[in-house]
């Protein structure tokens, strides 16, 4: 196996895993913040690409699908969370479980009412289309680099956000003490929809980036979300930090697992088994990944609670 | 008692002749994301029934959700409350398995319209139970035999790793002769494919063979359209009809797919079906839908021949496939699963519409590979 292919395969990694992040990140902030589990962020990366889906048929214009994505994403969150989320920060997990449960069997019927059943064409727009050369001739879509791109400038603003900002201040104190920050004035019922509606604006924005190299069709949310799950758990629940270290890791394990454990196996089986085996065992990886981090850090790796 | 018996026969003869209801129950997956290829088995079915301007057949239709505790529910429900006399829709094969084997069991009869696991054309056929779309490794045989003539001869094959996927990679080895230039098993709902497009990339094969049915091909055509890699694709039809192709986009001209239907297919039947399909429901028909149609012409057919409760008679009709089928001449072998010619059919634009068009034979009166097991 030479090496373009190993450090292609590694760049297909990081691809993935930073599409993970974007969709871990909402799913931990909004857990971290207000300590709901919330099932229908999934419905909300499915409505990212529908939008995105929509408006770029109409318009033909890449970004403006963009823009669209994270609109309808947040505008969806936020009645949610007013609706009907609110209502669940009370109660225990199972309660937040059925109900957003719920959302997405709503969410999933109410997508394939408005735009029939078959998958949407969104496509990549032509200036950023086909391979480019890197250097060592390697061959790499152009898409794909910008999705890292975009990922790390997404990491980047919400370290900022949260780190330098006085909303930050307010999401940060409110996941350690939201009876204290109530109490100091802060308008609690606000913070949490916007916290909601920003995780959900993410989720939007991965759907749309993501669609755009894959199916746009109802249910394409729940395999990410499952993912997205075993991401934030290895991170530690509500960090974000935990959520980008452990949307990379699951990302490299999850190809490079799929790449060479088939290769490993060839070693002392025949090619067939080696095959189904391999590829068997790839898609247990990241959860024995997972399990392993559990093990040796309960709260993950950067969580702060069990 | 015997004299009771033919009293009833002649009294539900009577019946039939004025207007009896024959129940037919229809379980297929009418939501979450397997939903398109159920809706258009049934849209082409009850076309069909429309066309036939029949009103003693009373269709009972039913979503599976894709999910097979839910198809078992609604069998025992069909079949106990119902009863129903002949039932068809389901589309996946593990489905199938779960609902058929025990429904024909209760002398129900079951006509196919999708789904085609080996188990039922090897060992565990049954006489009440035909398959009027194929065997399911027949399409990927197909495509093994157009690699031949194609004159492919180091093929990079890839499938998800499920029962299907098997069975496609083992149907499109059992009549390719080439040399494998690499064989991947990719998760099942992968959509992510990257990693296996690199592999293909640096691999020294002339052609890619893939099944990655539903959003699994959308996904890869896009992405390996995106790479820039270039070697020619083929597949069986599942990754290259109608459903799909409208959102995969340009990324599928020119790949080379299989089916055993195509709709400029030159027949009175199919090309009457492709035009009414499209005035009733406003897009193209899939393969799924010509299925759906030719299963519904066959339970007609065989109606106008017997009653179900006739059991032995109507089985002799439905046997005799004596209907006008979309793919010309339709027949059973032995094992109740048709014997037919797998066209190879090239993705192409008409207008701003992709669709297919047949290039060539792929394989002719093709039956399955199970047949010779199956003792009924």
């Amino acid at each position: 196996m030479s090496t373009i292919l190993i450090i292609e395969q590694i760049l297909n990694g990081l691809q993935f895993g930073i599409m993970l992040f974007l969709m871990a990140a909402g799913l931990t902030l909004i857990f971290g913040v207000m300590g709901l589990i919330n099932l229908a962020h999934g419905s909300l990366y499915m409505i990212g690409a529908f939008a995105a889906a929509a408006v770029a048929g109409a318009t033909g214009s890449f970004l403006l699908a963009l823009a669209a994505a994270m609109a309808a994403a947040a505008l969806i969150g936020a009645i949610v969370e007013m609706t009907v989320i609110r209502r669940l920060y009370a109660t225990d997990h199972l309660d937040q479980v059925l109900a957003t449960f719920a959302l997405i069997l709503i969410f999933s019927e109410g997508t394939r009412w408005i735009f029939g059943s078959l998958p949407l064409y969104l496509n990549i727009p032509s200036w950023l289309a086909g391979p480019v050369t890197l250097p060592g001739g390697i061959q790499y879509p152009l898409y794909r680099l910008t999705l890292i791109a975009v990922g790390l400038l997404v990491w980047l603003g919400l370290w900022w956000l949260i780190e330098r900002t006085r909303l930050g201040i307010q999401i940060r104190a409110g996941e350690n003490d939201r009876e204290m920050i109530a109490a100091l004035g802060i308008n609690i019922s606000k913070l949490y929809t916007l916290v909601f509606a920003l995780g959900a604006a993410l989720a939007g924005l991965a759907g749309a980036l993501v669609g755009t190299i894959q199916s746009v069709q109802v249910g394409m949310g729940e395999p990410v979300l499952i993912l997205a799950f075993v991401v934030i758990v290895i991170g530690g629940i509500g960090s974000i930090k935990g959520a980008f270290v452990g949307a990379l890791l699951v990302g490299l394990t999850s190809t490079l697992g799929g790449v060479f454990l088939p290769e490993l196996f060839k070693l002392f089986t025949d090619p067939a088994t080696a095959q189904s085996a391999g590829a068997s065992l790839a898609s247990m990886s990241i959860y024995i990944l997972m399990s392993l981090v559990l093990i040796w850090r309960p709260t993950g790796l950067f969580g702060a609670r069990a | 008692m015997k004299k009771l018996l033919s009293a009833a026969a002649i009294l539900a003869l009577s019946a039939g002749l004025a207007s009896a209801e024959v129940k037919v129950g229809m379980i297929t997956t009418l939501s979450g994301g397997g939903a398109g290829l159920g809706i258009d088995v049934r849209d082409g079915f009850m076309l069909a029934l429309k066309q036939s301007g029949r009103d003693d057949i009373e269709v009972l239709i039913e979503d599976d959700q894709q999910k097979p505790d839910i198809a078992v529910q609604l069998a025992d429900k069909m079949i106990q409350s119902e009863k129903v006399e002949v039932m068809t829709g389901i589309i996946w094969s593990n489905l199938a398995m779960a609902v058929v084997p025990g429904a024909v069991a209760q002398g129900v009869f079951y006509l196919s319209p999708n789904a085609g696991p080996s188990q039922l054309a090897g060992p565990g056929c049954n006489q009440n139970y035909f398959n009027v779309a194929w065997q399911n490794d027949n399409l990927h045989e197909g495509a093994g035999a157009w690699a031949n003539q194609t004159g492919y001869k180091n093929s990079f094959i890839l499938a998800p790793n499920y029962p299907a996927g098997k069975d496609a990679l083992t149907g499109y080895k059992r009549t390719y002769q080439g040399e494998l230039a690499g064989e991947i098993y990719t998760e099942l709902g992968q959509t992510d494919y990257a990693a296996e497009i690199a592999q293909i990339r640096a691999s020294d094969a002339d052609s890619v063979f893939l099944f990655l049915p539903g959003g699994m091909g959308i996904s890869f055509l896009k992405q390996y359209a995106d790479s820039g890699v270039g070697k020619p694709v083929i597949g069986p039809g599942f990754s290259f009809d109608q459903d799909i192709l409208g959102a995969v986009g340009d990324a599928a001209l020119g790949a080379v797919n299989t089916s055993q239907w195509s709709k400029d297919i030159d027949n009175p039947t199919n090309a009457a079906f492709v035009e009414s399909f499209q005035a009733e429901y406003d897009r193209l028909p899939s393969l799924y839908a010509s299925q759906g149609f030719d299963t519904a012409n066959l339970l007609i057919s065989a109606l106008d021949k017997a009653q179900p409760s006739d059991a032995d008679a109507f089985r002799a009709a439905l046997k005799a496939a004596e209907f006008d089928s979309t793919r010309g001449e339709f027949k059973f072998g032995p094992n109740n699963h048709p014997v037919q010619t797998i066209y190879a059919r090239e993705v192409v634009k008409e207008g701003d519409v992709l669709t297919n068009k047949i290039i060539g034979t792929a394989i002719e009166d093709h039956a399955d590979a199970y047949a010779a097991e199956c003792k009924m």
